[in-house]
């Protein structure tokens, strides 16, 4: 059974039926002992990253996350999930995060350009953009070709150690937009609003163990 | 490199896709959950529904449609009209919808947009501008009665040197003599995490979108600004994107009547050098 984490923010619905579309079973729950016994959890999330960590933290779900993961079964964090693994965030902040991986979230810079003289990037960065696989991993197989996923921030993580490094993505600079460590997995990209790769990255996700 | 978005757009009326010109003269284009799911086929890159439900009393067939595609679309959707309060927004994140259209409601009470992003985020606030190119001086309205204080330049004056934008409510029908590209910047500081611009001049007509609206606005924001309203040939979409600089391109009769597929659409758009996702 995979847990995905409900601590009030996102759109937990798509990806539990994502992982079930997948074959997976997955229940959403916020009950700690749940989390627990999950033989995998998603923590996802979209929002601010100071209400992620107010949740989490009025859900007394910090520590059963830390648990989790310590107890080496497999975590996927997506989005806010991914950057709240980091030390701290300077969205409305510093403020604090989980501090599992070391490093922190920076907010893009205005006005940069992806050319000399062309169009400003936009901010949030929303939409498809590739990722390039750093890391030779099982859950990247194939994925060789510059695969498109779906994103949308407006900070992104900087992580001090650069191992962890598993994809990165070009918006007027590279920037890291997944790591793994460990039997750690997240990415800054939405798997689950990213069609049939999407659907397949949750399922070799679902299959670890 | 990011690539432009294409977005096909379902007006959904009582359960049913339609599609009119100038949102009047509606003609049946299908299941809202079974046209979904054939544009993820194809491949689109997201999809919007437009809920032109009169009547707010039917609410639940929309949520009902949302909560069926989700199940089986894996692609961003946004879901607008009729949306007025912060329990519409939840109620429609809940059922699956990643992104809700605020317009009318914006308009009213600018007030909302700011809740609305703080309460669920920047990245779900889309911000639906119907606009139309200003014609004459015109006597002032309700909207700059009330907020002559608080918004002063917020208003068309009609004596704009160049070419002006009206923001018009209500599917289009009632003026509001707000300045477009002000107004889609005061949206932006109110945390709108992108704009969805509809020319009620193109709308329907097929005659490509308003450019110059487009451009005007675009690069006045820092957000995505997706364009609406015109789309009639694959190199209106590409002209969209190239000279009205739209981050995104929404079209609905051009896809629903097959006279273009996704794929096709975006074969194109790659051979004229814009990055897009195939």
């Amino acid at each position: 059974m995979i847990a995905v984490i409900d601590y009030g923010m996102g759109n937990l619905r798509s990806v539990q039926k994502a992982l079930e579309v997948v074959g997976a079973d997955a229940v959403v729950t916020h009950d700690p002992e749940t989390i627990l016994k999950a033989d995998s959890i998603v923590l996802p999330g979209v929002g601010a990253f100071k209400d992620c960590m107010t949740n989490l933290e009025k859900l007394k779900l910090v520590d059963p996350i830390r648990k989790f993961i310590d107890s080496g079964k497999p975590f996927l964090g997506i989005c806010l999930g991914f950057q709240v693994l980091f030390d701290e965030s300077e969205e409305y902040g510093p403020v604090a995060g989980l501090g599992i991986l070391p490093g922190k979230v920076v907010k893009f810079p205005e006005g940069i350009s992806e050319t000399e003289n062309g169009p400003r990037m936009k901010i949030p960065h929303m939409g498809w953009n590739q990722i390039e696989v750093k890391k030779k991993d099982p859950l990247f197989e194939n994925f060789d070709v510059a695969p498109y996923f779906y994103f949308v921030h407006s900070y992104y993580v900087v992580p001090k150690d650069q191992e962890v490094v598993a994809t990165v993505t070009n918006y007027g600079f590279e920037f890291v937009s997944g790591v793994q460590h460990k039997n750690i997995y997240a990415f800054q990209f939405h798997p689950e609003k990213s069609q049939t790769l999407g659907l397949s990255l949750l399922e070799r996700f679902s299959r670890l163990n | 490199m990011l690539a432009k978005r294409i977005i096909p757009c379902l007006d959904v009326k009582d359960g049913r896709v339609v599609k009119g010109v100038n949102f009047v003269n509606l003609r049946d284009a299908g299941d809202p959950v079974e046209v979904a799911a054939a544009y993820e086929k194809e491949g689109a890159d997201e999809l919007t529904f437009l809920d032109i439900t009169a009547s707010h009393e039917k609410r639940d067939i929309i949520l009902d449609i949302v909560a069926r595609t989700a199940e089986k679309v894996f692609m961003p959707l946004t879901v607008g009209g009729g949306v007025r309060n912060l329990d519409d927004i939840r109620n429609l994140l809940n059922a699956g919808a990643d992104k809700v259209g605020i317009n009318t409601a914006a308009v009213h009470n600018p007030e909302f947009v700011r809740n609305a992003a703080e309460k669920f985020g920047n990245q779900c606030i889309v911000v639906a501008v119907d606009a139309k190119r200003v014609e004459s001086t015109k006597k002032p309205t309700d909207y700059e009665l009330a907020w002559r204080d608080k918004h002063s330049d917020l208003f068309l004056t009609g004596n704009e040197s160049e070419p002006s934008f009206e923001v018009f409510t209500h599917g289009g029908r009632n003026p509001t003599g707000i300045h477009a590209v002000r107004w889609a910047q005061l949206m932006e500081t109110y945390g709108a995490g992108e704009i969805l611009l509809t020319s009620m001049d193109c709308d329907g007509t097929k005659s490509g979108y308003d450019l110059e609206l487009n451009c005007s606005i675009s690069e006045s924001l820092s957000i995505p600004l997706i364009a609406s309203g015109g789309a009639g040939t694959l190199d209106h979409l590409f002209e969209g994107i190239v000279k009205g600089k739209a981050d995104a391109v929404l079209a609905a009769s051009i896809f629903h009547f097959k006279e273009f597929t996704i794929g096709e659409t975006k074969r194109y758009l790659k051979s004229k050098g814009i990055p897009v996702r195939i």
